[in-house]
């Protein structure tokens, strides 16, 4: 049996979703970009950066955690949201320390790319400066927790593809962190550069060792199109 | 390494069935057996459940009340609120201070005490307020300090810690520790208790579905402030399929300025039970679980006294009240310091042994709950309504209160006011009326339904406490004309980053950055586009903050804005821009290292 289809509409544009799709999957699917940081498509959404955040039937409530339903209403779009979001990747510029222009990751970072498409100019909140140390105990990865936005998503790979539990949560509210399984540190794991868990890190807080700079910079996926553009190249309709 | 550790702790693991979902008793048994939970432990805790290291530590790292290091033997937990601060809590600090020689968050050198600051410990009428070893004592003077101390000191017949949950033998050693009774004003709901089980036995001549239809008709809310209707809630927990349905009480009552709950568990615990039991009949459950605030720790004996009493007179176990299939007991899980958990996502998570962080919703725990089955989440107060309710009727209920807001609640006031305490309050009546009941005169203002909810001035007492105008849990914090409210705003902001479960961004972040904010306001060091800042900062972390605690984070700011914009005028930087780094003072570390102070004197 098909499952089950019906409509919804994001800002004013009707969409076709599945039962079971959240509005997020539904959006993507007809070719309609919802921004979002901590959504990785391959992993189980975690609801932690509230980037996909719309009013959804008159609420507030996150995309990539909300089951679409039928004849569900969406903004998206709006100065209101896009503001908001806005605000959040400041807040997570700041509260880590994310130097773009000599970063690794840079072209390459989500965070990066969704200040870029937001419209973030330079974060006007305080910066936080929290100098965590580098851990670079393991051979092939190293970490460096001040660029981690505790996502979540190293976490989940880890656990439910990789099935080695590699990463955690340490500690609450401010000084929560990215924990990894062992006293020692990442080197004491049972990582792997081959892990999922070690490619989908949306920043660079998880880098591959030697492998930096194999793409040079301007040639990497947002220096050649903004973040967003592959879903939003799937579009067919027409907006009204 | 002992093999020893490694054996107590298989130990401890075992007895609570090797139960990952146990994980709260799991290392709550291990910080009061060795002082922390260390490194080792957490080691072995994995080992002994054939998990990792990092899942243990995800649980152990989140709540206040287990120590990742070793700390005093005793340990000394001062309140620290705007009433405990207003009463005199600094004053008895600085006494435990001088008398021990180190500061808060410090141990002393023979590792005897450990001093340490705490959230609201749910004594706001008997400030200034600690919990010693877990044991709650109230209205402390700085005099007090040398006989608590000396107590403490007194030889333990054993190397043991001090025994946790502690019992009234704990309680008895130490000066301070009756707390009298917070009850000032009983209304119908807590006069004239029944002797008997009176409710539970009215249900139990009921089909589940009639007692559901009469809380319905009784138009009982939720009265931990978010008012969902409760008769609704039980139905669809009731429809909804699993292989169990359960009743969780919340008696995590952390919100600042509310003691309500701790009133009903020590005085009034059948009532609770009744209500816990009468629910888990119209849901079909057989379990019910009481989730108590660590905090109320010292609860435990006299709880589980109360439950051995109704399994001894046929009130919990098989067959309650001689209705055969009806089989229901209670347990009761204590948490370790986490005001998130309050939350009922959160505390379903606590209760599953993990971080105390919100679910995202749908699915609702009245679908899928503790261990994924329907359960009804209801506050302490909500249950002993229902108890009553089914005693007398759901016609009596509803000819007390307003049309929308069936019965009474119970006010908990504290702060600047004659007679602190619990007031059962009609609904529908106004913040005068019961300003004027507790003897508060010359209010500034009513911090109502705590941080979490409203700064309301002089020109809002008219309005009326129901869900329709002003809808509280309770909390209801007096502030008299001589208090600083920005400084207190601060306060609240600032109990919000330490409670806040870091989850998810716009909360973690945002709580600190608006407690910067207000820390630069309250020096007078904030400027008016700063003010408009704070305000647009304050907004975005209610409107993108995934649960009811960053939703009401900013209300602290948000609302005495609004209520007092004149004091905020009143403290603004004449100067049209404070940078905030301090260029100056940024630079003359620097300078000095150079050999360049000369430089900064010139500037």
């Amino acid at each position: 049996m098909a499952p089950q289809t019906f409509s919804i509409t994001v800002d004013g544009i009707e969409i076709a979703a599945t039962a079971g799709q959240s509005v997020l999957e539904a959006a993507d699917s007809a070719g309609v970009y919802i921004p979002r940081l901590c959504r990785h498509p391959d992993l189980q959404p975690s609801g932690t950066c509230r980037i996909c955040t719309c009013t959804i039937n008159g609420r507030r409530s996150a995309a990539c955690v909300t089951p679409a339903a039928q004849g569900m209403v969406v903004e998206n779009n709006t100065p209101g949201l896009t503001a908001d979001r806005r605000a959040v990747i400041e807040m997570l510029f700041v509260e880590g320390n994310h130097p773009c222009p000599y970063c690794v990751a840079s072209g390459d970072c989500e965070l990066q790319a969704l200040g870029y498409r937001l419209g973030m100019v330079a974060p006007q909140q305080p910066y936080q400066w929290p100098g965590q140390p580098i851990d670079a105990t393991h051979p092939d990865i190293y970490l460096d927790r001040d660029r981690c936005i505790l996502c979540a998503r190293c976490i989940e790979a880890s656990r439910m593809e990789d099935g080695k539990s590699v990463f955690g949560f340490i500690g609450r509210g401010i000084a929560m962190q990215l924990n990894v399984d062992a006293e020692g540190g990442l080197g004491e794991t049972q990582m792997a550069a081959i892990d999922k868990a070690a490619r989908v890190c949306p920043v660079a807080c998880i880098v591959i060792k030697r492998e930096g700079y194999e793409i040079p910079n301007g040639a990497r996926r947002y220096d050649t199109a903004e973040i967003g553009a592959e879903i939003e190249a799937r579009f067919k309709g027409r907006t009204p | 390494m002992s093999a020893d550790l490694r054996l107590e702790i298989q130990q401890i693991v075992v007895s609570f069935g090797s139960d990952k979902t146990r994980m709260m008793d799991i290392l709550i048994a291990v910080q009061h057996r060795y002082g922390e939970v260390s490194s080792r432990a957490i080691e072995l805790i994995a080992a002994a459940l054939h998990a990792h290291k990092v899942e243990i530590e995800e649980t152990a790292s989140f709540y206040a009340f287990f120590d990742r290091m070793p700390r005093g033997r005793n340990r000394i937990r001062l309140s620290k609120t705007p009433v405990s601060f207003m009463k005199g809590a600094q004053a008895v600090a600085q006494a435990f201070e001088t008398a021990l020689g180190v500061g808060f968050g410090e141990t002393t050198a023979d590792g005897l005490f450990t001093l340490q600051w705490t959230s609201d410990i749910g004594l706001a009428d008997q400030e200034p307020s600690a919990l010693v070893n877990g044991v709650a004592l109230s209205e402390l003077t700085p005099a007090d300090v040398p006989a608590i101390l000396a107590a403490l000191r007194t030889p333990a017949p054993s190397d043991a810690l001090p025994a946790y949950p502690p019992g009234r033998a704990e309680a008895a050693a130490l000066p301070k520790s009756s707390i009298r009774s917070s009850l000032v004003k009983a209304g119908p709901l807590l006069s004239n208790p029944p002797s008997g089980p009176a409710g539970l036995l009215a249900a139990l001549a009921l089909t589940p579905d009639a007692v559901i239809e009469q809380i319905t008709l009784s138009k009982l809310r939720g009265r931990g402030g978010a008012g969902f209707p409760t008769g609704m809630k039980w139905r669809l927990t009731r429809k909804s399929k699993g292989s169990e349905h359960y009743i969780a009480c919340n008696a995590d009552e952390g919100e600042p300025g509310t003691f309500k709950d701790r009133l009903l568990l020590t005085d009034f615990p059948d009532l609770v039970f009744d209500g816990m039991t009468i629910a888990g009949y119209a849901l079909g459950g057989r379990e019910g679980l009481l989730y108590l605030r660590g905090e109320y720790a010292y609860l435990w004996d006299s709880l589980q006294g109360a439950l051995s009493e109704r399994r001894r007179k046929g009130l919990l176990g098989p067959s309650i009240g001689g209705k055969s299939g009806f089989d229901f007991d209670i347990r009761i899980q204590l948490g370790a310091g986490a005001y998130i958990c309050g939350e009922e996502s959160s505390l379903l998570e606590s209760l599953e042994g993990k971080r105390g962080s919100p679910r995202d919703r749908p699915p609702f725990p009245t679908e899928r709950g503790y261990l994924g089955q329907p359960t009804a989440i209801d506050n302490v107060e909500t249950l002993v309504c229902a108890a009553r309710v089914l005693e007398k009727g759901a016609a009596w209920f509803t000819s007390l209160g307003t049309t929308s807001s069936s019965g009474t609640k119970l006010m908990c006031v504290s702060g600047d006011c004659a007679r602190p305490g619990v007031y059962e309050t009609p609904f529908g009546a106004t913040i005068n009326e019961l300003l004027d009941e507790v003897g508060a005169t010359d209010a500034q203002y009513v911090q109502f339904s705590g941080p979490s909810g409203q700064a309301v001035a002089p020109k809002d007492f008219g309005r009326r406490i129901a869900y329709e105008d002003l809808a509280t849990g309770g909390s209801t914090m007096i502030f008299g004309p001589q208090r600083d409210v920005l400084a207190t705003a601060l306060q609240f902001t600032e109990f919000f980053v330490d409670e806040s479960c870091g989850w998810c961004a716009p909360c973690r972040i945002g709580t600190t950055l608006l407690k910067q904010a207000m820390e630069k306001v309250v020096a007078g060091k904030a400027t008016l586009s700063d003010i408009a800042s704070t305000e647009a900062l304050a907004d975005t972390v209610v409107r993108m903050s995934r649960c009811g605690l960053g939703q009401s984070a900013p209300n602290p700011i948000l609302t005495t804005m609004k209520s007092f914009p004149e004091l905020y005028e009143a403290r603004l930087s004449k100067a049209a821009f404070e940078p905030v780094l301090a260029l100056e003072t940024a630079l003359r570390e620097a300078m000095e290292v150079q050999g360049r102070a000369s430089v900064v004197e010139a500037v």
